[in-house]
């Protein structure tokens, strides 16, 4: 079996991929780096029974998952995957057709509706770029002033996507979040991350611990992972009194800090359902 | 296989299974580097992040 692994730079990710690869027995691994190939849309035919995706530029993922599509090779994730949980809004509309529950979400396309916007949902507010990660420019915002500034700001000093107004209802998560792994329709494990910060991601500072996976957050997190179109993705839930709450879906998961938090082969389990969808499941 | 930091200037041992493209971090100036080159080992400082980067 011939694997394509699509990657930019290889992470500590990317290297236990690798090494559970080399585990099994006839695959052949061809690393595709997103800073080299070129594609020929009407004559490429790749030798590949399936594309695994794990580059770090959105754009690149997704511009280059459709086109191994478009040449007939299946890839995890897929480009629909990509496509939705790339977008913000994408995901949360998904996640409403799908009846998963999220925190209330409003969306304006000028700083003079984002702002009505925000006054009618009370303070605070978080503002996303519709497109981005690592919690990179969110704005948590307490109050008037704070909404007029950002929203000025945004418009002035930001290109065109950010003014895209994605607005969330700030929820009071007590220091921390959960992020669960989902690979095909099981959660197969979860860690808290738990920050002074409201912003708990790992990248910006907060830490993992292991959070037992429940059968609510087994039940959100598939369906949620099922909302955006299956596959490996990490869900951002939110504890809420009424319930857990989907904040996010990532599509190209970092999970290095959480294999010894969790006590689970997550690249061992990610690599068994590569090779399940290669195979045609 | 050693290769030099070229920040720094520093003697950095690589792994037997180091592959094209790998993240490390240099023991000495803490620069973030990438692997260019396997055999020989020829390192690089790493990409800046970009926007659209993340998960």
């Amino acid at each position: 079996m011939k694997i394509g692994l699509l990657h930019s730079l290889i992470r500590k990710d990317e290297k236990f991929l690798l090494d559970e690869f080399e585990k099994i027995k006839g695959v052949e691994l061809v690393m595709i780096d997103d800073r080299k190939i070129t594609f020929n849309l009407l004559e490429d035919n790749f030798n590949l029974d399936i594309v695994v995706e794990r580059c770090i530029n959105h754009s690149r993922a997704l511009h280059a998952l459709k086109l191994f599509e478009t040449a007939g090779v299946k890839c995890v994730n897929t480009s629909k995957v990509a496509t939705i949980c790339g977008d913000k809004l994408l995901t949360s509309i998904a996640l409403k057709e799908n009846k998963v529950p999220q925190p209330e979400v409003r969306v304006a396309f000028t700083e003079e509706s984002a702002l009505e916007a925000i006054e009618e949902m009370g303070y605070p507010v978080v503002l996303k770029p519709a497109v981005g990660s690592w919690g990179r420019l969110l704005s948590k915002i307490n109050d008037r002033d704070a909404a007029e500034a950002i929203l000025e700001h945004k418009t002035v000093l930001g290109s065109y996507h950010h003014s895209i107004f994605y607005i969330q209802k700030y929820v009071e998560k007590k220091g921390r979040d959960i992020r669960s792994f989902v690979v095909g329709d099981k959660c197969i494990g979860a860690i808290y991350r738990t920050s002074p910060h409201w912003i708990t991601n790992t990248a910006r500072g907060g830490l993992a611990t292991n959070c037992p996976v429940t059968d609510e957050l087994n039940d959100l997190s598939v369906r949620a992972a099922k909302a955006v179109g299956g596959g490996i993705v990490a869900i951002d839930v939110f504890e809420t009194e009424q319930g857990l709450v989907v904040n996010e879906v990532n599509y190209t998961m970092e999970y290095k800090n959480s294999i010894t938090t969790t006590g689970v082969n997550i690249p061992k389990l990610m690599v068994e359902y590569i090779l399940k969808v290669a195979e045609g499941m | 296989m050693k290769a030099e930091c070229p920040i720094c200037a520093a003697a950095i041992e690589l792994s037997e299974d180091t592959v094209q493209g790998e993240l490390l971090e240099c023991p000495d100036c803490g620069t973030e580097l990438e692997v260019v080159q396997v055999n020989p080992p020829v390192l690089n400082e790493a990409p800046k992040e970009e926007e659209d980067w993340g998960e």
